[in-house]
């Protein structure tokens, strides 16, 4: 590596770092002017949520190559974990936040290591039923939750959580995700889950653990799905057990597929752009038409599966996210 | 110690329901051999690398590797042992780089963690670019180096057989130096055109000889076998036939009976 | 005990429909080794298609369901040949991805106010329901009516697939693909078969479910048909019996854990089932496992 090129690539930082500021300046004088009203600032917040959700699932899927559709399971362990916190010490500070992010990034690495353990050995599409299910029954435990912690709410929803999640919360966390993501994947450790989405029998002809390889990617997959929903708990200030069904995971699915397999730069541009297109055109259309968004975006995940099956950035990155080595 | 073979099989039995594709099964093999099994199709051959590398647990018979027994051992514990093989339908991480493919194969021995890794600490980027030149020297020995940077499956089919034998060689070695590794090589010429199969011959002898290796090998082309193995294991149905120097296999009744079948076997 | 009794009936009419919908699942898996996860919803148009033969065209109870039959064979063969066949090569998640897609379409799709709309509606009866008492028991006519035709439905499909001659390239097929195809089936046109039967099935399903359970609306594909596929997977999927084994026991842990236990939590133990089968025996209850080729 030559000293000019290495110069090049500091200076390149330093322009990303300095456009992200001035991104956040720009957006935080346009909130707090009100230019940008308070409905759009949750749905840019939103758009955040799941951008860290769905760079998670293309942990899983997209570079482990384990396919889930259990997600919003995670999502909903996070959120719940952090509201149920939380709303019972009554914190009202958002700096106090960064322990219901906490707690709910970790119960939800918990859970996906102990169901992750015994249900990563299955394959393919045994596997996307047996996530299907768990999400499934996560679904109905949180329905009957109220039983136990009658705050939760259980299938009346969960009501007063304190609004703490801002928009300098979603942004930090937004680019700690995409850091992670993009330092783990360019690591041994990182090459490692690739192989095993690769060919699994060869990764284990090179010494590659897979099992353990799986459940890593199951795991910080799954703590960044807890950690988004733990934001979405505290953006919304109510959790209902449907906002975690199967449909939710498909959503997330969706947005890992359109914006490609194993592609960073794909899933940040296909999630703000799916939320921004899905809840901002809520405002901007008529309501007869409203209701084809929700055909027509069925029917874009069947064309892509048909013509593109890895998504429009599949495999390819913005420059920054690149690391190191590339000869080009 | 210093005569303790390393690979030792004893009695390894390999059923599927009443097929009986490996049956009793003997073999050792010394420090430093260069031994092929060869065999008709359906011989057994395969499933012994299957056995020996983890993939297939035996039904029942023993695999000790420098005394050890492997037998129970995962595949990738038996990789990380060094013992390390290639496929007779190649199996690379077809869409991932060349350099990519060799530096997976140095994955277990880069000794730092998940979060060396994601905080890119000093110890990462110095280990990440001892592979990376180590996985570059590896490459120009196999002369693929020119080719690093292009996606794997998209090399021609002679240099991903070179690719594959680079990357098991990764995994075998680099391990202590003064111990022994075994590479396993399932029909490495096959599909090569007859030049192809002279520079793998000649690429073969060498890193046997520079890397200090056993290595043992699958092949169907005789040319291959009577040209650089010292010792040859022939297989039928399971079972060891005959074993020896090249030159007396090639004139063993039993063997020329189990390729050709007997005058009264007619089929 | 009486109770008891009266439980495991109702499980059964439960399984019964839950059966018609596994069959679907498992013929399909078993020949192109896809969960087609628009099944489900193919079942939801064959109880709409009914529901307006019955109420709209004033169709006997019969012949509806032979047109709500007929109607989701043609759905599932356009199904196929749109969205699965230009997938026929592709990995498995691909096809798997697209049924989820086709899936959504379906629902989303007909919940259009021009099409069914995303409202509930009631269900009309094709006759009065009677009720029979034996001892404690109860039986309704309704009952009777599931059972008889699930059951008739299933030997009818036993002898197809068992007797005639397409019935058998089926099985070969599911078998071994390449060889069938090199004793000359065509096998574009069994897929074809596979899908139409296997939707007329589910079609059947859905009229069964209207009038047992009278309320229908454009979700109502997802949780049955899910637990058909559970269903299918527990006896074993790509086999015939092993669906109608699999919906039995479905219908009857979910009727079971809805008397004893809570019916919040049905949905909740159908799915450990399954969790539990795929974790222990993962070929189902009538499956044999097989060794993965390396």
């Amino acid at each position: 590596m030559t000293s000019i090129s290495n110069i090049k690539k500091q200076t390149s930082k330093i322009k990303i770092i300095l456009l992200v500021i001035l991104f956040y300046i720009v957006l935080q004088l346009l909130m707090s002017a009100q230019i940008i009203n308070p409905y759009w600032q949750q749905i840019i917040c939103y758009a955040g949520v799941m951008t860290i959700s769905a760079l998670g699932l293309n942990l899983i899927y997209g570079f482990t190559g384990q396919f889930s559709l259990g997600h919003a399971a995670f999502f909903g362990i996070g959120a719940y974990t952090s509201a149920f916190i939380i709303k019972s010490a009554n914190f009202s500070n958002p700096l106090l936040l960064i322990i219901g992010l906490i707690a709910g990034c970790i119960l939800a690495g918990i859970i996906a290591l102990l169901i992750g353990l015994p249900i990563l050995r299955l394959r393919s599409d045994y596997l996307a039923i047996a996530t299907l299910g768990f999400g499934i029954i996560v679904k109905v435990l949180f329905d009957n939750a109220d039983a136990v912690f009658p705050v939760l709410g259980g299938s009346r929803g969960m009501v007063g959580i304190p609004q703490l999640t801002t928009f300098t919360w979603v942004l930090v966390i937004v680019i700690l995700a995409v850091l992670i993501l993009r330092n783990l994947i360019n690591s041994a450790p990182g090459r490692a889950l690739v192989s095993v989405r690769e060919d699994e029998i060869a990764s284990e002809a090179v010494g590659v653990n897979t099992t353990k390889y799986k459940t890593l990617g199951f795991v910080i997959g799954s703590m960044f799905a807890g950690i988004a929903g733990a934001l979405y708990a505290h953006l919304y200030a109510f959790l209902h057990p449907q906002n975690f069904d199967f449909l939710k995971s498909i959503d997330v699915l969706l947005i890992v597929v359109l914006g490609g397999m194993a592609s960073i730069s794909g899933t940040l541009i296909a999630a703000v752009v799916w939320v921004l297109i899905l809840e901002g055109l809520r405002v901007v259309l008529p309501e007869a038409v409203l209701d084809w968004r929700l055909v027509i975006y069925p029917l874009l995940l069947i064309l892509i599966m048909i013509f593109k099956p890895t998504g429009i950035f599949g495999g390819k990155e913005f420059k920054f996210l690149h690391y190191g080595d590339k000869n080009e | 110690m210093n005569n303790q073979p390393v690979l030792q099989i004893t009695q390894l039995s390999r059923y599927f329901g009443g097929l009986k594709a490996v049956s009793d099964f003997d073999m050792a093999i010394a420090k430093g051999e260069l031994v092929g099994l060869i065999g008709p199709n359906g011989a057994g051959k395969t499933t012994v690398f299957n056995l020996i590398t983890g993939m297939y647990k035996p039904t029942s018979g023993s695999i000790k590797y420098l005394g050890e027994e492997i037998s129970n051992f995962k595949p990738h514990q038996i990789a990380q042992k060094g013992i390390t093989r290639t496929f007779q339908n190649i199996r690379l991480f077809a869409s991932l780089s060349v350099l990519d493919n060799v530096r997976i194969a140095y994955h277990y021995k880069t000794d730092y963690g998940v979060t060396d890794a994601i905080l890119h600490s000093r110890k990462f980027s110095r280990i990440e670019k001892s592979v990376q030149e180590k996985s570059m020297q590896v490459l120009k020995i196999f002369n693929l180096a020119n080719r690093a940077y292009e996606t794997a499956k998209n090399l021609p089919y002679g240099e991903q057989r070179r690719l594959e034998i680079a990357r098991a060689l990764v995994s075998a070695v680099e391990t202590n130096e003064d111990k022994p590794r075994l590479l396993l090589l399932d029909e490495p010429a096959a599909g090569m055109n007859p030049s192809e199969i002279k520079n793998l011959m000649e690429l073969i002898r060498f890193v046997h000889e520079k890397f200090n290796l056993t290595i043992l090998l699958i092949e169907h082309q005789m040319k291959v076998v009577m040209g650089i193995c010292e010792r040859v294991v022939v297989m039928d149905f399971g079972e060891i036939i005959s074993q020896g120097k090249p030159d007396a296999i090639q004139n063993d009744p039993k063997v020329i009976e189990a390729y050709l079948g007997k005058a009264t076997r007619a089929c | 005990m009486a109770y008891l009794l009266q439980q495991i009936i109702n499980g059964l009419q439960l399984g019964s429909v839950y059966a018609l919908i596994a069959l679907g699942y498992t013929l399909v898996y078993g020949i192109i080794r896809l969960i087609n996860f628009a099944h489900g919803d193919v079942f939801m148009i064959g109880a709409y298609l009914g529901f307006y033969a019955i109420l709209r065209f004033n169709l006997p109870f019969p012949v509806a369901l032979i047109f709500a039959m007929l109607g989701c064979a043609v759905i599932g063969i356009v199904i196929e040949k749109l969205a699965y066949r230009p997938l026929r090569n592709a990995p498995r998640i691909a096809c798997l991805i697209t049924a989820l897609g086709v899936s959504l379409f379906l629902e989303n799709f007909t919940s259009l106010k021009f099409l069914f709309g995303p409202n509930y509606l009631a269900y009309p009866r094709p006759f009065a329901v009677v009720n029979y008492n034996i001892g404690s028991l109860t039986i309704s006519n309704i009952q009777i009516l599931v059972f008889v035709i699930a059951i008739l439905l299933m030997i009818l499909l036993q002898i197809f697939v068992t007797k005639t001659k397409t019935g058998m390239a089926m099985r070969a097929v599911a078998y071994d693909k390449s060889t069938a195809q090199l004793m000359g089936i065509n096998i574009d046109y069994i897929i074809t078969i596979t899908f139409g039967v296997g939707s007329a099935l589910a079609g059947a399903g859905g009229v069964l479910f209207g009038i047992a359970y009278p309320q229908i609306h454009p979700f109502m594909g997802i949780m049955p048909g899910l637990k058909a596929f559970v269903a299918a997977v527990l006896g074993g999927i790509g086999i015939i019996p092993g669906a109608m084994l699999g919906a039995g026991i479905m219908g009857m842990v979910e009727v079971l854990t809805s008397a004893y236990i809570s019916s919040t939590m049905r949905d909740a133990i159908a799915f450990l089932v399954l969790l539990i089968v795929l974790l222990i025996k993962p070929a189902g209850l009538l499956g044999k496992s097989s060794i993965e080729k390396v």
